[in-house]
């Protein structure tokens, strides 16, 4: 095993770094390189991983149609030549 | 005055081509900040204002926008300065915080005593499905403001921490301890709201 390998608190602070893609590649290595090596890491990571998903698809909402009609509207008439000065 | 008459069409047709523009570019993203508005504002009918406002706002900034960059993340700039400076405006007491006796891994730690015995990956996972949307938003819209920001534009916006730097104009240390904070926090609102209804045991009893 590499000397350098991230013992499991290691790979535990690591964890949201990792899950957000934001680990250099080779640190990242040495996380997987962990992972795979420790069952309770793992499942850990994979909880995580699992619940921020969860938390992504479970926190979505539609913009009302009227509040699309409401907007493009605003945009509409803030755009129009003269910006509602009567035309001369 | 006397301009006017044939200046003020060419800036219409400068205007209109504009317009046009923003509208292909920012509209799709509606939704998704429509989301972030009503977690923050915590209510339709200011979300909606709010959206409507930055959509205004950033037609009226387009010029300053640069093309090729990331518009979605120009947008949410506009949504939460707005936020910041017109909706939070109207509570005058700051949020007390306090979440750092979350421990890391909260809710994995409790969920996974609770399984230990069935011990299965797919018991945690089906156990995450009786969670229902409403308890995901109701959770997040529960966490002190800054803890929220944060988590909405990682886990829900999927913005990087430099993105998320950019928008609440914050070091990205502070994007980290925000988030760090912030899904710990999340996580045991989600256990407690899962106790109240029954959806998880306590550990001891």
């Amino acid at each position: 095993m590499a000397s350098q390998d991230p013992n499991c608190s290691e790979a535990i602070h690591t964890l949201y770094e990792f899950l957000d893609g934001e680990l250099t590649t080779g640190r990242k290595a040495e996380i997987q390189q962990h992972l795979e090596a420790c069952l309770p890491c793992f499942q850990a990571y994979d909880f995580e991983a699992e619940l921020r998903l969860m938390i992504g698809r479970k926190c979505q909402d539609q913009a009302p149609a009227a509040l699309q009609q409401r907007v493009s509207d605003a945009l509409r008439r803030i755009s129009q030549p003269g910006g509602g000065i009567p035309n001369l | 005055m006397a301009s006017g008459s044939w200046y003020t069409p060419w800036v219409g047709f400068a205007r209109m081509a504009d317009q046009e523009r923003f509208a292909e570019q920012a509209m799709e993203h509606m939704s998704s900040l429509y989301t972030a508005a009503l977690r923050m504002t915590r209510n339709p009918a200011d979300a909606e204002d709010l959206v409507q406002e930055t959509y205004l706002k950033a037609y009226r900034a387009f010029n300053s926008y640069q093309e090729g960059t990331n518009l979605k993340a120009w947008l949410y700039r506009i949504l939460t300065n707005t936020f910041i400076n017109s909706y939070r405006a109207k509570k005058r007491r700051p949020e007390q915080v306090d979440v750092d006796e979350v421990e890391d891994l909260y809710l994995y730690r409790r969920l996974g005593a609770l399984e230990a015995a069935a011990a299965s990956r797919s018991a945690e996972d089906e156990l995450l499905d009786h969670f229902t949307d409403e308890h995901v938003k109701e959770a997040i819209e529960a966490l002190p403001e800054q803890f929220r920001m944060a988590v909405l534009l990682a886990d829900v916006e999927g913005f990087s921490y430099k993105e998320i730097a950019d928008i609440l104009d914050i070091p990205i240390g502070t994007v980290m301890s925000r988030l760090h904070r912030g899904r710990r926090a999340l996580q045991k609102a989600l256990f407690e709201f899962g106790l109240e209804r029954g959806l998880v045991k306590n550990r001891d009893g």
